[in-house]
């Protein structure tokens, strides 16, 4: 947990660039900081890792005052990451993703490890282990960026632009992976960037800001809802405004009652819940109701001899949290190819269950509106092309 | 030519081996001392006009009269010509590790910085291996001017191919002032090589051009 109290930066030259900044970033979090151009991002950012010392008022780090640390110290716990990379040009990709852990003196297999499995996590070979950055293209030069910061497991990410300069579809896939590996490593993340779609896309909470103040600070959907003011409304602009009416969450089309089954059960009576309700994949979940992952057929077909339980076959499933936007699902319904995904609550609760055919209603809903449209659409258009 | 060797062949090789001596010493000096100085001065803007406004003016003490005013302090011989030597291959040093440090990409010093480096860390692992070049032709410039230089020491009774030279020029011997001419300039051209090759070896491989 970051804790900002009362934090102000008054630069040598009288500039004050962070004034009586209060909020705080819970563990896990995925926090964007947003503002024009000289609202002060960059400044509260690199306070946290002390790459700027505050003029006065507290930061915390789990309770921590990080005035009372070394510094040197406290950077090695926080990955670091910049819009220009940052990579050493005369070392190779190996020796930067290892730059933390070497200055940690971890042992050499720890590191080699470290970096292969680091390397395949963004989709590149132990191949470009022995190249120079130079060697990369940009966006793979941002990729040894990001997983540098995960590299000595820092709990805390800094981000300051870091894909400003790449091109859209590069910028997205980097996106998808960052958001995807917080998720999944459940780092904490402090973002910073001035563009509201890629706020919106990798946000749990926005804090936006202007002159040195946070103006509001809160999760997308509520920001989205509520603009604190006229600034945040023209900072966010007309259509998103618009697009929120239309904004749904997948709590409104889930499926109240996924079929799902305890651990426990033996693969045996999987089978026969998958038959009764004919299914081909069930949800597991404990004793609580926590969700563990699922079970396929072809996975209990392969493991009848080997497993006794569930437990033992079930497989990792994506999930997203309860509120989550019906948008961002969908897309990565359609761009994974996953058939369905289930929803879960704070506590990691199975709730319900996101489908395709689910996606299809509202994709027709969004195209045709009501039904009266649908019909008269066609007719025009038949007797349009009669005429001619 | 093969009476010249003859006749002074033995001598020339100690004289060579002087010269170089003397060269080495100074410039390994030069080395030690100045490349530190340059980094420090990275840290210092203020001290670093200073410095190299010193340096500067002291370069530009003509060197016979530099030489001549080591005597009343240190006597003659070897030492007061190295020191002489020593002086004159600081500037280009102190300048170049100066500005090849401050040359370094600051986005390289922020991420490393960033990442957790102490300052002596920083220095040795990111700016020094980037700077290097850069440095490294400061070396190479003060290793030929030394070489060069040298050749006046003999005027304070330091030996060297100076010696040649000014005995073939008080005694109206052309051969021996050739005879040291020669093989100084060989000798610059041979450092500046060798030099040069060790500029290249440290030259990083995003500087190189292709
Ligand atoms: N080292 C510095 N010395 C003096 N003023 C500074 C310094 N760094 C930043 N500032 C000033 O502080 C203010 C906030 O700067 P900061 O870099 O935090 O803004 P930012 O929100 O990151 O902007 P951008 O989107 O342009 O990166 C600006 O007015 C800037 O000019
Ligand atoms: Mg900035």
């Amino acid at each position: 947990m970051i804790e900002f109290k009362n934090v102000s930066k008054v630069y040598g030259d009288g500039t004050k660039a962070v004034d009586d900044v209060t909020f705080t970033i819970n563990e896990g979090e995925f926090v964007v900081l947003i503002g024009t151009s000289g609202s002060g991002k960059t400044t509260t950012m690199r306070m946290i890792n002390r790459m700027i010392d505050s003029t006065s008022g507290e930061i915390l780090i789990d309770g921590k005052d990080i005035k009372q640390e070394d510094a040197v110290q406290l950077r090695r716990k926080i990955g670091y990451v910049i819009q220009q990379t940052g990579l050493m040009p005369h070392m190779t990709v190996y020796e930067n993703i290892v730059m933390v852990p070497k200055l940690l003196k971890w042992d050499k297999e720890k590191m080699q490890e470290t970096a292969e499995r680091l390397l395949k996590r963004v989709d590149m070979g132990p191949e470009f282990l022995d190249r120079y950055p130079q060697e990369l293209s940009g966006g793979q030069q941002q990729r040894i960026g990001v997983i540098r910061a995960l590299a000595a497991n820092q709990d805390i990410i800094l981000m300051d632009e870091p894909f400003g300069a790449l091109d859209p579809i590069t910028r997205d896939a980097l996106q998808e992976l960052v958001k995807h590996l917080q998720e999944e490593m459940g780092r904490t993340v402090v973002f910073v960037t001035h563009d509201m779609d890629e706020a919106l896309k990798l946000a749990d909470k926005i804090a936006i800001m202007s002159e040195g103040k946070i103006i509001q600070y809160d999760t997308p959907d509520n920001i989205l809802a509520e603009p604190a003011n006229e600034f945040v409304e023209s900072f966010l602009g007309e259509d998103r405004l618009q697009q929120r009416s239309t904004m749904q969450t997948v709590d409104q089309v889930m499926v109240k009652t996924p079929i799902s089954v305890t651990q426990d059960i033996t693969l045996g009576e999987a089978i026969r819940v998958m038959r009764d309700r004919r299914v081909d994949t069930l949800f597991v979940t404990d004793m609580n109701n926590v969700l563990q992952g699922l079970v396929d057929f072809e996975a209990i077909n392969k493991n009848r001899q080997k497993a006794s339980t569930v437990q033992d076959i079930v497989s990792h499933v994506y999930y997203v949290k309860s509120g989550t936007l019906l948008s961002s699902v969908a897309d990565k319904m359609l761009k994974r190819g996953y058939k369905n995904i289930p929803v879960v609550s704070e506590e990691g609760k199975l709730e319900g269950l996101v489908t395709r055919a689910s996606l299809v209603d509202i994709v027709y809903d969004t195209i045709w509106g009501d039904d009266e449209e649908v019909e008269s659409i066609p007719l025009e258009t038949t007797q349009f092309s009669e005429s001619e | 030519m093969i009476d010249f060797l003859n006749n002074y062949g033995a001598q020339m090789m100690r004289l060579i081996w002087e010269h170089l001596y003397i060269s080495i010493v100074a410039l390994g000096l030069g080395v030690i001392v100045a490349v530190p100085i340059g980094i420090l001065l990275t840290r210092t803007d203020k001290l670093a006009t200073f410095f190299i406004g010193l340096a500067s003016i002291l370069q530009t003490v003509p060197s016979l009269a530099l030489l001549a005013l080591m005597i009343p302090f240190l006597g003659i011989g070897q030492f007061p010509a190295i020191m002489a030597l020593f002086i004159y291959s600081l500037l280009p040093i102190l300048r170049n590790t100066y500005t090849g440090m401050k040359g370094v990409n600051p986005d390289l010093v922020d991420a490393a910085r960033g990442m957790g480096m102490t300052e002596s860390q920083l220095v040795r692992k990111v700016e020094l291996p980037q700077a290097a070049p850069v440095i490294m032709a400061g070396i190479r410039l003060s290793g030929t001017y030394v070489i060069a230089w040298a050749a006046l020491a003999s005027y304070i009774g330091a030996g060297g191919l100076g010696d040649f030279i000014f005995n073939g020029l008080n005694l109206y011997i052309p051969e021996l002032i050739i005879g040291g001419t020669i093989p100084v300039t060989i000798l610059a051209l041979l450092v500046d090589f060798v030099l040069g090759r060790v500029e290249k070896k440290v030259t990083p491989r995003n500087q190189v051009t292709e």
